[in-house]
C-alpha cells in the first residue's frame, strides 16, 4: 500500500474505518475469550462451575455474534459474521492479548475472566451512552449480562484468594502472571482516541480509573495483591499477540477452512 | 383463550387493529422451545406488532440472551406461525433496544413457570444490588432455599435445593 493510499482520509471513511476496527476489538475479545472458556467443557472442577462456564461462553459468543455482524455492516464489503470469525487470520483478529491466554490452572481461568469481566463493565456501560445507537443497544445488552458473570467471576476471586494457602498461592500466582496484560486494557491508540473524539466510545482515562478501583477493592477481599506496573511488548488489540492465538484459531477456524461454507 | 392472556401488549394505550390483535393471541400459542410450558408472549420477548405507515405489519422479538440457541428456533416458529395464519407478508424484527429483562415475564408466564417446576424470576434490580429476594421452592413452597450454582441447563435459568423437602430445582434468572 503506497504511502498516500494509507494516509487517513477526511471524513466519513475514515471514521467508518476507525469504527470498524473498533468494533472488532470489542467482537474478538468477546469471540477468543468464548472459545477459550469452551475448552473447559468437560474438564472443570466441578459439574456446576463447568455449566458456568460454558454459559459465559455462550453469552460471550452472543455478543460477538452481534459485534462481528455490526462490524460486517459497517465495512460493507459483503463479509459477514462468519466469514470475519472463521476466515481472518491472527494478525487480522483485534482482541485483548489477555483474552487469548491460556486457560491454565482454574485460578488462572477465573483472573482472567474477572480481569475482563471488570473491563467489559466500565466499557459497556459507557458504551450504553454511545453516539451510535445500535453500539449503544449492544452495549447495553450486553451489559446485564456481563453484571452476571463478574458476580459469578469475582465470587470465585474472593473465595480462592480468601481460601487455603493452596487456592491463596495459585491465584496470587495467576494475578502476577496476567497483570503484564492489563496495560493494553486502558493504553490509548488513535482509534480509541477519535472514536472518544466523535462521542462514539468512552475517555480511556476515567474508564480505566474506575476499573483500578473496582479490581483494587476485589483483591483487598481476596486478599490479594496487586503487582507492579509491567510495560509488554504485545498490543493484541493492533493485531500483534502472543503466539497462543494462532493455535486457538487454528482449532477454532478448522472446520470452515477445510469445508468452507460447510453449515448444520 | 383467556381474554387476560392478551393483557400483555406492550404498546399499551394504542388502539389494537383486528389484524394486530389477531397477531398477539397467534403468538401467545407459540411456545419458547426450551420451556414449553410458555409462551413467546408470556416471555415478554414480543415488543411490538404495529402496522406502520407503509401498511406493512411489524412484529418485533427481542432475544432473552444474546447467545441463546432458542433464538433461531423462535424465529422460525414465529415466522411458520404468521405464514400459516395468512400474514406471510408481516416483517419480523429483532428488537434489541431496550434489553430483554426477566421483569417482563407476565403474571401468566410466572404463574405457568412455578407450576412446571421452575421458580420464577424475582425483581431484577434487587438481584443486581445483591439483595435478591427470597426464591421460594416450586414444589413445597418453602422460602429456605439454597442456591446451588448461579448457572443451569440453559442460558436463563440457576441452579437452587430446597433445604425443607431437599429436592433441586431451576430458578429463572434474574437479569
Amino acid at each position: 500500500m503506497s504511502a498516500k493510499a494509507a494516509a487517513p482520509v477526511q471524513g466519513d471513511r475514515a471514521l467508518s474505518e476507525a469504527l470498524f476496527r473498533y468494533v472488532l476489538r470489542l467482537a474478538d475479545t468477546s469471540l477468543v475469550l468464548g472459545q477459550r472458556l469452551g475448552e473447559w467443557i468437560g474438564y472443570a472442577p466441578a459439574l456446576e462451575e463447568d455449566l458456568g462456564l460454558a454459559n459465559l461462553a455462550l453469552d460471550l459468543i452472543g455478543q460477538a455474534r452481534l459485534l462481528l455482524t455490526y462490524a460486517a455492516e459497517i465495512e460493507g464489503v459483503g463479509r459477514d459474521e462468519d466469514a470475519l470469525a472463521f476466515l481472518r487470520d491472527a494478525p487480522e483478529f483485534l482482541n485483548l492479548t489477555l483474552a487469548e491466554q491460556p486457560n491454565g490452572d482454574f485460578a488462572h481461568t477465573i483472573v482472567r475472566q474477572w480481569l475482563i469481566d471488570a473491563w467489559q463493565l466500565e466499557v459497556y456501560e459507557s458504551l450504553t451512552g454511545s453516539a451510535d445507537t445500535r453500539l449503544a443497544a449492544i452495549a447495553a445488552k450486553a451489559l446485564k449480562e456481563t453484571r452476571y458473570h463478574y458476580r459469578f467471576s469475582s465470587g470465585w476471586l474472593v473465595r480462592l484468594g480468601d481460601g487455603t494457602a493452596e487456592s491463596q498461592a495459585r491465584a496470587q500466582q495467576a494475578v502476577d502472571s496476567l497483570w503484564r496484560f492489563t496495560e493494553e486494557l486502558f493504553t490509548p491508540d488513535e482509534i480509541d482516541e477519535r472514536m472518544a473524539a466523535a462521542s462514539i466510545a468512552p475517555q480511556l482515562a476515567a474508564a480505566a480509573e474506575r476499573w483500578v478501583r473496582r479490581v483494587d477493592e476485589d483483591l483487598r477481599r481476596a486478599t490479594l495483591v496487586r503487582p507492579a506496573p509491567q510495560p509488554h511488548p504485545w498490543h493484541g488489540k493492533r493485531g500483534v499477540h502472543t503466539e497462543h492465538l494462532g493455535h486457538l484459531l487454528g482449532e477454532m477456524q478448522h472446520l470452515q477452512r477445510t469445508y468452507p461454507g460447510a453449515s448444520w | 383463550m383467556r381474554a387476560t392472556e392478551l393483557n400483555v401488549v406492550v404498546d399499551t394505550g394504542v388502539a389494537q387493529t383486528a389484524a394486530e390483535r389477531k397477531v398477539w393471541q397467534l403468538l401467545a400459542r407459540v411456545p419458547d422451545p426450551e420451556i414449553p410450558v410458555l409462551s413467546i408472549v408470556d416471555l415478554g420477548i414480543v415488543r411490538y406488532v404495529r402496522r406502520a405507515a407503509d401498511g406493512a405489519l411489524h412484529v418485533g422479538i427481542t432475544p432473552t440472551y444474546t447467545g441463546c440457541p432458542a433464538t433461531a428456533a423462535i424465529r422460525s416458529a414465529t415466522r411458520a406461525a404468521l405464514d400459516q395464519a395468512g400474514f406471510a407478508d408481516a416483517l419480523l424484527e429483532e428488537s434489541l433496544s431496550p434489553p430483554w429483562t426477566s421483569d417482563w415475564v407476565t403474571p401468566e408466564g410466572r404463574a405457568k413457570l412455578e407450576a412446571f417446576g421452575i421458580a420464577p424470576p424475582g425483581d431484577a434490580a434487587a438481584a443486581l444490588r445483591r439483595a435478591p429476594e427470597p426464591v421460594r421452592c416450586p414444589r413445597c413452597g418453602s422460602l429456605v432455599t439454597e442456591r446451588i450454582s448461579e448457572f443451569g441447563s440453559t442460558p436463563c435459568k440457576a441452579h437452587y435445593v430446597c433445604s425443607a423437602c431437599r429436592e433441586p430445582f431451576d430458578h429463572f434468572k434474574c437479569i
